[in-house]
C-alpha cells in the first residue's frame, strides 16, 4: 500500500482524538504524510466519535472515502462504519464487546484489565494491534508510544506489546523513509505563528472549534511571559485586548461565529479609533450555536462587513497549518503596522485537523515595533499624514497627552462633529487602504498550483484549499486559493482565472459567497459547489463530482 | 491644546451640572498626586460614553473615550498590559449600572487596579432623560411613563457583595469631601469604586433632597464588612432615608494580575519557545 486510511471509533470521552493522533504519528514515523480528520459531536459522554487518518506519500490536507484499517472500539464503530470499508479492508475489533464474523478481535478489555490498565488504555491495546498489522517493528512503536504518552509509559507498553503480539492479520504498509515533518493541527500553527510575531496577550471565552488556542495559550504563558486570560464574556474579551493595545501590547482574541458577533460592537470601535487588533474567527456550523462541532466557511461576508461604519481592515483565511502560521504571523504584525483590526478566519476542519507540516516551512516573523512619534510638536494621535497612518504612542509620553477616541474626533482625539472635520478624518484613515492593498500584494495573496496551464480553473478558499490542490493535481486542471479576502486581491485573482473557459468554486456554505465576490469583482464562476451539511468533502467524493459535472 | 489640565475644547455641560464639580475634583487630585512625585502622563482617564464621558475630551491628560458600558473592561485591559499606570474609569450610571454592570463587577472581583468614578445622577442626560438602574421609583422620563414595579439597583451593596476592596459614596456639591475620596480611591492599590450623586441641572435636580439627607457616619469602621453592609442598605435608592457618604469599606487584597506585562517580556522566549515546540514534535 502506498496510501492508507485508519478510522479509528469509539464513544465520546475513549480518547478517540488522542488515539488518532498517536496513528498519524505512527505514519509520520513511517516516511508519510498524515492528515487527520475528527469528528465528534457536541458531548462530553456518550456519543460516537471517530478519527479518520489517512497516510499518503504526497502532502495531504483532506480524507478519503474508502477505509482500509477500521478499527471498532465499540459496536456503533463497526455498525455505522462498515459500508465505508473498501472491499478487502482489515477490521480490527474489541472483541470484549463487539462482535463480528470478519477481521480480527483482539479482546482490549481483558488485556487492560490484566495490566491493571485505566480503561483509556484500550486505545493503546488498539495501536499496539494496528501497528503489528501494518508491519511495523516493535521497537519503532515502542519509541512512539514513549514519544506520546508521558504518563504511565511502561503500563501503556505493556499493554500495547499484549495486543501487538495478539494481532496475527496483516495489511502491511511499507517504510519508506524519514518522518516527512511535524504534526500540527490549524490552531496550534496559528498560536505559533502569533508568538513567532510578538504576541503580548491573547484574551478568550471559550468557543468551539476556537478554544484550543487558548489552552495552547494557556499553556504557553509560563515559558514565555505571554498574558492569557479568560474574561466575563467576548464583549470583555475584545475590549480588554483593545486597552492592552492602548497600552502598547500586542494582543489577539480567539472566537467562532457567536462570539465575533458581540464582538462587532467593539469591532467598529477599534475602526473608528485605529486600535490594533487581531481577531480569530474559527467558523463552525450557524446561524446562532448552529452546530458547535462542524464545519462551515459561511462567515466570509460577515467578516467582511461586520460592525457598523466604514473602516479598513484586513481579512485572511489560511488554508492549512502552514499557511495559517504564516498569516497569523501577517495579521498581527499589519494590524500594527496600519493601526487597523485584522481577522484570521479558520474554521472546524482547520483549526481540529491535524496535518503533516515541513518544520522548514515554519520560518518565524520579526515582530512589528510600534512607530515611535517625531520628537517635534505636540504629539497628536491622529494626525494626518501622507498614507494616513499616524505615529503610535503609549502612555506614558512626557509632556504629551495621548487621546484615544471612539467617537469622530480631530487629530487630537478631541471629539467633533463639524462636517469638515469628519470628512477629513474619514479620508485619512481611507488612505490606508491603496497601501494595504500593495502590502499584501507583495505577500503572495493568492496561491496556485496543479496544472497552471489548464483552461479549467478550481477555486477555495480556506480550509478547502489542500483538498482543491490535490484534486487539481489528480485531474490536472488549475488550483486558485485566495488567502486574503480583504481588501480583495483583484488583480492577482483576476490574472490567475483570466485564461479559464470553465471555473468550479467549492466552499463550505449555501449561497456561495466566495462565488459572490469573485462575480463582483469580474470573475465568472460557472459552477458553484456549496455545501452546508458540516462535513467535509473526501477527495474521492469531490473528483467524482468534478467528473460529472465537467462532462 | 492649553498645558494645563483643561483643553481648550468648548464645554457643553448644562450650567450648574454636577460633572464640572467632579472634573474640577479630579484635576485637583492630580495637581496633589502631581505634587507629591507621580507625573500627571502616567495617568490615563477611560470614559464611557453620556453626558459625563466628555470629561475624556475637557481634561487635558491622557484618555480613551470608550464605548457605553466598556470603560471597565478596556480599562481592565490597559491595567494588564502595563500595571505601573494609574487609570481612572469616569462612568455614568446608565453606563456601568446598566449595560457595563457585569465588567463593573468582574473587575471588582477581580480587584483590578483602578478607580471607577460613578458620575451617579439617576438619569440618562445626554438621551434626554430617560430612566437608569438606580432612578428613584416614581421617576418617569419619555421611557417610562407609568409605575412598573421595577426597584432601583444598590449598587454599593453589589459591589459589596462582589468583593470589591473599596467602596465609598460621594456627593457633588460636598467638593472637599469628594476630592478626599477620589484622592483615597487613587491611593489604593486595588479596584476602588466610588458611586457620586451628581445632580443633573436639567432632568432630575435633587439638590434639596440631597442636602436633607447626606450625612457622615461618626465612628463607621471600614473595615468592617458586617457594618458596611448596614450602611449601604440605609439607603436603598428609593427616595428616603439617610445617604452616608465617605468610605464604606476598605480591605487590602491582593490585585488583579495576569502573565508579564509586555514591556518586560522577551521576544527571544517566544521565538525559542516555538522552536522548542516545533522540537518537541520531530
Ligand atoms: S443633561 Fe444633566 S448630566 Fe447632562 S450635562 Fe445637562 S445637567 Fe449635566
Amino acid at each position: 500500500m502506498d496510501e492508507c486510511s485508519v478510522l479509528i471509533g469509539g464513544k465520546a470521552g475513549d480518547g478517540i482524538n488522542l488515539a488518532g493522533q498517536t496513528i498519524a504519528r505512527i505514519f509520520t514515523s513511517l516516511g508519510y504524510y498524515a492528515y487527520m480528520y475528527y469528528d465528534y459531536p457536541s458531548l462530553i459522554r456518550g456519543g460516537h466519535n471517530f478519527s479518520v487518518i489517512r497516510a499518503s506519500t504526497h502532502p495531504v490536507g483532506t480524507h478519503r472515502s474508502g477505509i482500509d484499517i477500521l478499527l471498532a472500539m465499540d459496536p456503533t464503530t463497526l455498525r455505522r462504519h462498515q459500508n465505508d470499508c473498501k472491499r478487502d479492508a482489515l477490521i480490527i475489533f474489541n472483541s470484549d464487546i463487539v462482535r463480528s464474523d470478519a477481521g480480527s478481535g483482539i479482546p482490549l478489555k481483558t488485556i487492560v484489565e490484566k495490566r491493571e490498565g485505566s480503561s483509556v488504555m484500550e486505545n493503546t491495546a488498539m495501536i499496539g494491534a494496528l501497528a503489528s498489522a501494518i508491519g511495523m517493528e516493535w521497537d519503532d512503536l515502542a519509541s512512539v508510544i514513549s514519544h506520546e504518552m508521558r504518563k504511565s509509559t511502561g503500563k501503556n507498553l505493556d499493554i500495547a506489546r499484549d495486543a501487538f503480539q495478539l494481532q496475527v492479520d496483516k495489511k502491511e504498509l511499507r517504510w519508506i523513509g524519514q518522518s516527512p515533518g511535524i504534526l500540527l493541527s490549524g490552531n496550534e500553527a496559528v498560536s505559533l505563528g502569533l508568538l513567532s510575531a510578538g504576541l503580548n496577550g491573547y484574551i478568550a471565552y471559550p468557543m468551539s472549534p476556537s478554544t484550543g488556542i487558548l489552552h495552547f495559550m494557556a499553556a504557553a504563558s509560563a515559558e514565555t511571559g505571554l498574558q492569557v486570560f479568560q474574561p466575563e464574556s467576548e464583549i470583555a474579551v475584545i475590549t480588554m485586548a483593545e486597552g492592552m493595545a492602548y497600552a502598547g501590547a500586542k494582543a489577539a482574541v480567539g472566537t467562532s461565529g457567536g462570539g465575533f458577533c458581540l464582538m462587532t460592537e467593539a469591532l467598529s470601535m477599534a475602526g473608528m479609533a485605529e486600535i490594533p487588533i487581531t481577531i480569530i474567527l474559527a467558523q463552525r456550523s450557524g446561524p446562532s450555536t448552529g452546530t458547535p462541532t462542524y464545519t462551515a466557511q459561511s462567515d466570509l461576508h460577515f467578516a467582511i462587513h461586520a460592525g457598523h461604519g466604514e473602516f479598513p481592515r484586513f481579512v485572511f483565511a489560511p488554508g492549512d497549518p502552514q499557511q495559517a502560521f504564516e498569516w497569523a504571523g501577517h495579521a498581527l504584525s499589519l494590524s500594527w503596522q496600519f493601526q487597523v483590526p485584522s481577522v484570521l478566519m479558520t474554521d472546524k476542519t482547520l483549526a481540529e485537523g491535524l496535518y503533516t507540516v515541513s518544520p522548514e516551512l515554519l520560518q518565524a516573523h520579526a515582530p512589528v515595533y510600534v512607530p515611535v512619534p517625531e520628537s517635534e510638536g505636540e504629539y497628536h494621535r491622529y494626525r494626518d499624514t501622507g498614507d494616513g497612518i499616524s505615529p503610535y504612542a503609549v502612555p506614558p509620553l512626557f509632556g504629551s497627552v495621548i487621546k484615544g477616541n471612539s467617537k469622530s474626533h480631530d487629530e487630537r482625539g478631541i471629539s467633533i462633529d463639524d462636517g469638515e472635520h469628519l470628512s477629513s478624518m474619514t479620508r485619512k484613515q481611507m488612505k490606508k487602504v491603496p497601501l494595504m492593498k500593495k502590502v499584501v500584494s507583495r505577500l503572495n495573496p493568492v496561491h496556485i498550483s496543479g496544472n497552471v496551464d489548464s483552461d479549467v480553473c478550481l477555486i477555495s478558499w480556506g480550509s478547502n484549499a489542500p483538498l482543491c490542490r490535490e484534486a487539481a493535481q489528480i485531474m490536472g486542471i488549475k488550483s486558485v486559493q485566495p488567502v486574503v479576502m480583504h481588501p480583495f486581491p483583484e488583480s492577482e485573482m483576476v490574472a490567475a482565472t483570466r485564461n479559464s473557459s470553465m471555473t468550479f468554486l467549492l466552499e463550505d456554505n449555501y449561497s456561495g459567497q466566495m462565488a459572490d465576490i469573485c462575480e463582483a469583482h469580474g470573475i465568472p464562476v460557472d459552477v458553484r459547489l456549496p455545501r452546508f451539511d458540516g462535513r467535509p468533502f473526501t477527495i474521492d467524493q469531490l473528483i467524482e463530482d468534478l467528473w460529472g459535472l465537467a462532462e | 491644546m492649553t498645558h494645563g489640565l483643561i483643553t481648550d475644547a468648548q464645554n457643553t455641560w448644562c450650567q450648574g451640572c454636577g460633572n464640572f464639580a467632579i472634573e474640577h475634583a479630579i484635576k485637583d487630585v492630580i495637581l496633589r498626586l502631581e505634587a507629591e512625585g507621580t507625573p500627571r502622563e502616567t495617568i490615563v482617564l477611560v470614559a464611557g460614553i453620556g453626558c459625563h464621558a466628555k470629561i475624556a475630551d475637557y481634561l487635558n491628560i491622557n484618555s480613551f473615550y470608550a464605548l457605553h458600558g466598556r470603560a471597565v473592561s478596556f480599562a481592565t485591559g490597559i491595567c494588564m498590559a502595563n500595571p505601573d499606570l494609574h487609570v481612572i474609569c469616569c462612568v455614568g450610571d446608565g453606563d456601568t449600572y446598566a449595560e457595563g454592570i457585569a465588567h463593573l463587577l468582574f473587575a471588582a472581583k477581580r480587584n483590578v487596579n483602578m478607580t471607577v468614578l460613578v458620575h451617579n445622577n439617576r438619569v440618562y442626560g445626554l438621551t434626554k432623560g430617560q430612566v437608569t438602574p438606580t432612578s428613584p421609583m416614581e421617576y418617569h422620563g419619555k421611557s417610562n411613563p407609568s409605575e412598573s414595579g421595577e426597584i432601583s439597583f444598590n449598587p454599593l451593596e453589589l459591589l459589596l457583595s462582589a468583593g470589591c476592596s473599596f467602596i465609598a459614596r460621594g456627593y457633588t456639591q460636598h467638593q472637599d469631601e469628594l476630592k478626599e475620596l477620589i484622592y483615597a480611591g487613587m491611593s489604593h492599590s486595588g479596584f476602588s469604586c466610588i458611586d457620586i450623586l451628581q445632580i443633573c441641572a436639567s432632568f432630575l435636580d435633587k439638590t434639596e433632597e440631597y442636602d436633607e439627607q447626606v450625612y457622615v457616619p461618626a465612628n463607621h469602621d471600614p473595615e468592617d464588612f458586617d457594618a458596611a453592609c448596614r450602611l449601604v442598605r440605609e439607603y436603598m435608592y428609593a427616595d428616603s432615608g439617610k445617604i452616608a457618604l465617605g468610605i464604606v469599606y476598605r480591605v487590602g487584597r491582593e490585585t488583579f494580575h495576569v502573565g508579564t506585562p509586555h514591556q518586560q517580556q522577551e521576544y527571544s522566549g517566544k521565538e525559542s519557545f516555538v522552536r522548542r515546540f516545533i522540537d518537541g514534535r520531530r
